[in-house]
């Protein structure tokens, strides 16, 4: 009915971190930079890898419910005027939504986080390897 | 039908960014996501439904079975028309700015 909107509340929060790291990284100086790089604060690639890796997840999470949003529209669910969820119009199949978005929207969100997880965390460990292999060639 | 297909055209969007990578020119790898992020989604959703439902879940009738079949292709074609505005508005290769560029200096 509406269960798209938990990803696209996700996608919004995602975004707002991804442009709160984007303007760190423009405050942040040089020797701060340097110092949180050395303490092991920060990854060597800098604070644009883990934007890199938020990308991914906004992506997927904007694109996903987007075309979610297409498929509630096909089904008149979503409407282009007001109250836009046909849901919203009666108290009956107004809570049968939100029943629905508490679990099978945040189920979506869960699952599409939990996959970016294992994706961050497989290339996290394959890009080690790479780098332990390229040292040890040198 | 609708998850079967969005995660077919997951798995080919993937195979054409796994066999151009590490580079990325038409920036495939935003339909890969977008598609993967829906057939995820989709695929919650058929499990709720199959969880509700049972083995009725694998036998629809065939006029929702058509109607799904149409709404997979639209979503498809929705999903190639936002990379293309993507690709069009990124221009990573410069293309679009050429082409208009090139037009440009005809018309003079």
């Amino acid at each position: 009915m509406a269960c798209f909107i938990v990803p696209v509340t996700e996608a919004v929060v995602v975004t707002i971190v991804d442009r709160v790291i984007q303007k760190m990284d423009k405050n942040l100086d040089t020797v701060e930079a340097k110092e949180e790089k050395q303490e092991g604060k920060i990854m060597p690639e800098g604070k644009s890898y883990i934007r890199k890796k938020l990308r991914w997840l906004s992506t997927m999470l904007w694109g996903g419910s987007f075309l979610l949003a297409f498929e509630h529209v096909w089904h008149g669910e979503v409407t282009p005027w007001f109250p836009f969820l046909t849901a919203a119009s009666n108290p009956a199949d107004k809570a049968e939504m939100l029943y629905e978005m508490s679990t099978s929207g945040v189920a979506m969100a869960v699952f599409v986080t939990t996959i970016w997880g294992v994706m961050v965390l497989v290339s996290r460990v394959l890009e080690r390897k790479a780098v332990k292999i390229m040292l040890d060639v040198k | 039908m609708t998850l079967l297909i969005t995660m077919f055209a997951a798995i080919v969007c993937t195979i054409i960014w796994y066999k151009n990578a590490p580079e990325d020119p038409w920036k495939t790898s935003i339909l890969c996501l977008t598609f993967w992020g829906a057939s995820l989604m989709w695929l919650v959703d058929g499990i709720v439904e199959y969880m509700e439902m049972g083995a009725e879940f694998f036998a629809p009738a065939p006029l929702d079975m058509l109607n799904d079949l149409f709404l997979g292709f639209s979503v498809v074609a929705l999903g190639l028309i936002l990379w293309l505005v993507v690709l069009f508005i990124k221009d990573p290769q410069n293309i679009i700015k050429g082409v208009l560029l090139r037009g440009g200096t005809n018309s003079q």
